[in-house]
């Protein structure tokens, strides 16, 4: 049986890593292009197109940009925060891509870990054994497979680039950046919680809370986006707040803040919040699709027995439509008032979130109970989910109109 | 001096239905809206000029460089009248006259220095001149490496005129005719639709 640390293991997960590294990062600057692109389209012009065929150079030129800049520290910042903070906001966001996955991957067998030799014995079967091997042998695409706290772990880390954008604010010295630290760390501590509350639906289908298992169930029943429509619409909602983008760009609102917590960075550290920001977003795009969508899962064109390629392909075209709906909801959306923001993580997205949990529990018992099919779950829970919504929007009816 | 009462009227928050509460089906409409400003200039019916390539078609009464004009003999036009220097609000007209060679007319300008700097580009000079000698062409990009270059002289005035004769981009002009009012006085024939035919 295979250690899971012997040196095969060792060498591909650093050549991940390597290569991981290097493609997230020059996605991100491409994205920085794509956003102009976008934006530009959408307000009916043209967006760069001269440095380079189409503007492809564009990021390059950039990056040059950045890393020849003059790095200016005022002298009035907090130099030790000042210099980690944007550390931080980079360092966590790429962590938290650790263990969503990107490409091709397969269900982990379901073993239970022997604590000791006697119970290995007992546990470690030859078919046990033969299971595990195979899964061993293939190669994962995520930087660390069989994580079974699978997204508790990226929720932990992201809940950690808060400080990133605190301390950045907070060394700055600086009444913009206060305010924009202030805001950006409350509305991203309140909008965790129906991050985290929105997907316990999807983890109560599962059975699990590791990613490769739940795209793996759902390639046996269906995507999660049937069964769980409200829970998608929460999580879609909230990791729009998580990554500060319009409609809750409120602590870096150029036109309140000057730049809001990055008001007084330059050049590379001003660069590395940037590619945070958009690795969030990638890390949350690859997250959502995992969730609801199937990951690399396409009827008749990406089943588990496709080429490698095909399936890192659909993965990623799911991930850029979802990047493309973010960025088109940015020129779509007004921005949220501060106290709208906290009032929707609040006293919307919690609730309605607590009430999924509660009807996928429900359903679950009473399809276990009664043994029924996974179209008959479907329908139930669609139709329960919308209930749901068409209640709450029935209860803010009833609502005084000066209550905004 | 208090209000009465009804004087005053009280706005409310417009009360909004079930499916405009749920606001998501008014974010999907705004979606449909970006995406169609998306897609129409993806597909080509962009409002974007591209510069140097594309030179961007400009009104026939566009306020550029200036010029002046010659007649059909070659002769400059200008009679050193000195009235679109007085017109000028930035005073970038600077003339000196001299007794003209010609025998049609008394004056002409010996220098004639236009300070394309100080210029605001309004047009008056082109407006009050009775004898059409100045005017606005169509050229914006005009560049200069030093003040001193900037202050065209007339010949270089001349020079526009010779190169944007032929550019089918002259001014609208208010009166068909040939040379504006005060020229045609000195013409044969006298103004072209003088009513009361004095003039001969």
């Amino acid at each position: 049986m295979h250690y899971l640390y012997d040196t095969e293991h060792f060498w591909w997960t650093i050549i991940t890593v390597a290569v991981i590294m290097g493609v997230l990062q020059g996605t991100c600057a491409y994205l920085i292009l794509l956003e102009r692109k976008v934006a530009a389209w959408v307000q009916d012009r043209i967006g760069p197109n001269r440095v380079g065929p189409f503007g492809l150079l564009q990021p390059i030129a950039d990056g040059v940009k950045f890393l020849l800049k003059e790095d200016i520290v005022p002298s009035h910042v907090d130099k030790v925060f000042f210099l980690i903070a944007p550390a931080i906001a980079i360092g966590t966001a790429t962590l938290a891509f650790a263990v969503v996955p990107f490409g091709p991957t397969s269900e982990p067998p379901q073993v239970k870990w022997a604590q000791s030799t006697t119970e290995a014995a007992q546990v470690y079967t030859p078919e046990v054994v033969k299971e595990k091997d195979e899964y061993n042998d293939r190669y994962q695409a995520v930087i660390a497979p069989h994580v079974d706290i699978g997204f508790l772990f990226l929720f932990a880390v992201s809940s950690l680039a808060v400080y990133g954008i605190i301390l950045g604010g907070w060394s700055s010295n600086d009444k913009y950046s206060l305010m924009g630290a202030l805001r950006s760390s409350a509305q991203l501590i309140s909008y965790e919680i129906p991050m985290g509350l929105s997907i316990l639906g999807v983890v109560i289908l599962t059975g699990s809370l590791n990613l490769e298992r739940i795209i793996g169930a759902q390639l046996n029943h269906g995507w999660n986006v049937v069964y769980q429509p409200l829970a998608c619409l929460l999580f879609l909602t909230s990791i729009f707040a998580e990554c500060n983008r319009l409609p809750f760009d409120l602590p870096e609102a150029e036109q309140e803040l000057v730049g809001g917590y990055h008001t007084e960075y330059s050049a590379m550290k001003f660069a590395l919040f940037f590619l945070g920001e958009y690795t969030h977003m990638i890390t949350t795009s690859f997250l959502f699709v995992t969730l609801f969508f199937g990951g690399w899962h396409l009827p008749w064109v990406a089943t588990p027995e496709s080429f490698w390629v095909v399936k890192l392909i659909v993965f990623a075209g799911k991930m850029f439509l979802i990047i493309l709906f973010y960025m088109l909801v940015r020129w779509t959306l007004p921005r949220f008032r501060f106290d709208q923001l906290m009032g929707i993580a609040w006293r919307v997205l919690i609730p309605l979130s607590l009430a999924n949990l509660l009807v996928v529990m429900v359903v679950k018992e009473v399809a276990l109970t009664y043994g029924w099919a996974n179209w008959a779950q479907a329908v139930v829970l669609f139709a329960l989910s919308v209930g749901l919504i068409v209640v709450t929007g029935a209860l803010a009816l009833r609502q005084r109109p000066l209550a905004a | 001096m208090p209000i009465a009462e009804s004087d005053v009227r009280w706005v409310d928050v417009p009360k909004l239905n079930l499916l405009e509460q749920l606001y998501v089906p008014a974010v999907l409409s705004g979606l449909v809206t970006t995406g169609r400003h998306f897609v129409r200039t993806i597909t080509g019916k962009d409002v974007t000029t591209q510069f140097p390539e594309e030179r961007p078609k400009l009104p026939a009464n566009y306020r550029g460089v200036h010029r002046l004009n010659r007649d059909e003999q070659g002769r400059v036009k200008c009679v050193a009248c000195y009235m679109c220097s007085t017109a000028c609000p930035a005073h970038c007209i600077d003339i000196v006259a001299a007794p003209s060679p010609w025998p049609d007319r008394e004056k002409y300008p010996e220098t004639f220095v236009i300070d394309e700097l100080r210029c605001i580009y309004c047009g008056m000079c082109e407006q009050a001149c009775p004898v059409d000698a100045i005017e606005l062409t169509t050229l914006f990009d005009l560049t200069g490496l030093s003040r001193e270059e900037m202050m065209f002289d007339k010949e270089k005035l001349l020079s526009v005129f010779d190169e944007t004769v032929r550019a089918g981009t002259d001014p609208v002009r208010t009166k068909s005719g040939r040379l504006s009012v005060a020229s045609e006085l000195a013409q044969p024939g006298g103004l072209p639709d003088s009513s009361t035919g004095t003039m001969s």
